[in-house]
This record gives C-alpha cells, sequence and structure tokens, in this order.
C-alpha cells in the first residue's frame, strides 16, 4: 500500500508532480462532462426521446432531495451539491474498473471539504452580516470562543478524513486479501510440480467480489450521499438566521 | 537498533489505535437497534429512518476514521523514522 503513482513532473516552479489521481480523475471529469453534452443535446419541450426523460428524472430528484433536505429557497445550491454528488460517486465506483480511486486521496476530499467550509463561512456572512458572523463565536459566553473556533474548523476536517478513511479502507484491506489470497494459492497449488500452474492465483477469482458489494459499491453511495448531505445539513445551518 | 525500536512501536501504536474502532461499532449497533425498533414501530417511515439511521451512523463513525487515519500515517508516512 503505497500513496499514488507520480506519473511526470510539470516543469515549472521546480517541476508540479501529477500523479495518478489528477489524470485519473481528470479522464472521469471529461467522461462526466461528455455524458452531460451527450444527455442534453436537442432539449424538447415534451420529451420524446430517452435520454431526456432520463436526464430530466435525474434532475429532478437531484431538486427534490436538496428541497427535503435544506427547506424550500436553496436552488442555487442544487449545481454544487449535483457536481458534488456525481464526482464523489465516479470517483469512488471508478475502483470497480481496477482504477485507482481518486477519493481515496486526502487531497481530493479535503478540497472539497474546503470548498464546503468556504460556502458555509460565505453563507453565515450573508445572512448575518459581519458583526453577527463575528458574535456569533462568542455565543453563548465569549469565553467559550476557542471552542467554538475549534468546532468551526473541525467540520471540513472530519468530512474530508471520512470520505478518505471509507475508501482508503476498503482499498487497504481489498488489496490485503488478494495479497492473503495469491499466498494461499500459491500454497495450494504447490503440490503440482508445474511452475506455470503454480503462477495461476487461482482463489482471487471470484472471492474478492463479495467483499467487492460493501467495499465498492456500498460504501462509494454512501459516502457520496453522506458527504452531499453534510454539505447540505451545514450549509442550511449557516443560512438560518 | 534504535531504528528497529521506533518502527516495532510504529507498528503496535498502529494496532492500538484500530481500538478506536470499538466506539463506533457499539455506536452504530444500537443506532441500527434503535432504528429496526422505529421501523417496527413505524413500518411505513421505514425510508426516512432508513436515510436517518444511515446519517447517523456515518457522522458517529468519524472517531474510527480518525483511528484510521493515525495508523495509516503511522504504516506509510510514519513522521518518527525522521526523527532518529
Amino acid at each position: 500500500m503505497n500513496g499514488p503513482k507520480i506519473l511526470f513532473k510539470i516543469p515549472v516552479l521546480g517541476g508540479i508532480p501529477v500523479t495518478e489521481t489528477i489524470v485519473n480523475m481528470w479522464v472521469i471529469m471529461a467522461i462526466i462532462v461528455a455524458v452531460c453534452i451527450f444527455l442534453t443535446r436537442n432539449l424538447e419541450v415534451k420529451p420524446t426521446k430517452k435520454r431526456q426523460v432520463i436526464a430530466e428524472k435525474l434532475v429532478g430528484m437531484l431538486y427534490n432531495l436538496v428541497e427535503d433536505t435544506m427547506g424550500p429557497g436553496h436552488k442555487k445550491f442544487v449545481p454544487y451539491i449535483g457536481a458534488l454528488f456525481t464526482m464523489s460517486i465516479c470517483g469512488s465506483l471508478s475502483s470497480l474498473f481496477g482504477v485507482r480511486p481518486y477519493t481515496a486521496d486526502l487531497s481530493v476530499t479535503l478540497g472539497w471539504a474546503l470548498v464546503t467550509f468556504c460556502m458555509v463561512q460565505f453563507t453565515s456572512i450573508k445572512t448575518k452580516g459581519v458583526g453577527g458572523w463575528l458574535k456569533g463565536f462568542l455565543e453563548p459566553v465569549p469565553f467559550l470562543l476557542p471552542l467554538n473556533l475549534v468546532s468551526e474548523v473541525a467540520n471540513p476536517i472530519s468530512i474530508a478524513f471520512r470520505h478518505f478513511g471509507n475508501i482508503a479502507a476498503g482499498m487497504v484491506i481489498t488489496s490485503l486479501l488478494y495479497g492473503a489470497l495469491a499466498s494461499l494459492s500459491a500454497f495450494v497449488l504447490g503440490f503440482i510440480p508445474n511452475a506455470f500452474i503454480n503462477s495461476i492465483p487461482i482463489f482471487q477469482l471470484g472471492i474478492p467480489a463479495v467483499l467487492s458489494i460493501y467495499f465498492d459499491l456500498f460504501t462509494s453511495f454512501l459516502q457520496a450521499y453522506i458527504i452531499s448531505m453534510l454539505t447540505m445539513v451545514y450549509v442550511a445551518g449557516a443560512g438560518e438566521a | 537498533m534504535e531504528r528497529a525500536i521506533v518502527l516495532a512501536a510504529s507498528a503496535i501504536g498502529a494496532g492500538l489505535a484500530m481500538i478506536a474502532g470499538i466506539g463506533p461499532g457499539i455506536g452504530q449497533g444500537f443506532a441500527a437497534g434503535k432504528a429496526a425498533e422505529a421501523v417496527g414501530r413505524q413500518p411505513e417511515a421505514k425510508g426516512d429512518i432508513t436515510s436517518t439511521m444511515l446519517f447517523g451512523c456515518a457522522v458517529a463513525e468519524s472517531t474510527g476514521i480518525y483511528g484510521l487515519v493515525v495508523a495509516r500515517i503511522l504504516l506509510f508516512a510514519n513522521p518518527l523514522i525522521n526523527l532518529l
């Protein structure tokens, strides 16, 4: 288990490393953009094509989710929540194709969490004004100021670590299982005196798929749901006067 | 010799850090039990109960995740070995 591989370096500012994470992310972003363009081409007032019905259904579900969680009047957050959810789920599910999931890199999830953090503070300033926002740190008693600051900073850290930790733990356990199954099959097939047959990791076939249902499918969906849900809850909480 | 001691202590420390997993385990089990009770009492609210439970479980999980992060730092990006 190592960090993402550095594929090449951009020769500016002493070499900016470009890791596997960044490359995977850009490829998946390109795929998402292509799918979005495909789904929204030639829209009609009365949908006749399947793909327009699918697109309308997805967008409608997203609007419903945001309205259920944040209450009415928060429609401007729908694009961000949708983008966050899509990026998270596509990134985590990319591990099903044997790609290193980019959500298993702390920098990605920390980036999302920082965007959320800025959004929460901005919404808070917008609803309460700068004075009210600063005063919020002194409540209920001024003496709690350090605790309020810590709890404010802890939010993005816990969001980022939760998403990163879940996906990375799945990756660690899956690779441990693959290693264990490889040595098990090497041991069992070791009784056959043939170098080619010995090198076939026969137990790696099918068995990891059972764990993959939990660690890849379930965790991916759950973490995408959780990160967008927490973002909505925090932003809606900041928007209340 | 010093290196070996630091490495062994880090491995033990990583194992100890994962004891943090007990807390979320108990907490999530409790939440799931309460959710099962709630579904038993009000089966028509199953969807809301499930999403609330998953949300609560994920939030309760953070302490366990912190333990995991500490263990991973000790194992894969050990800061102590550079101090020697």
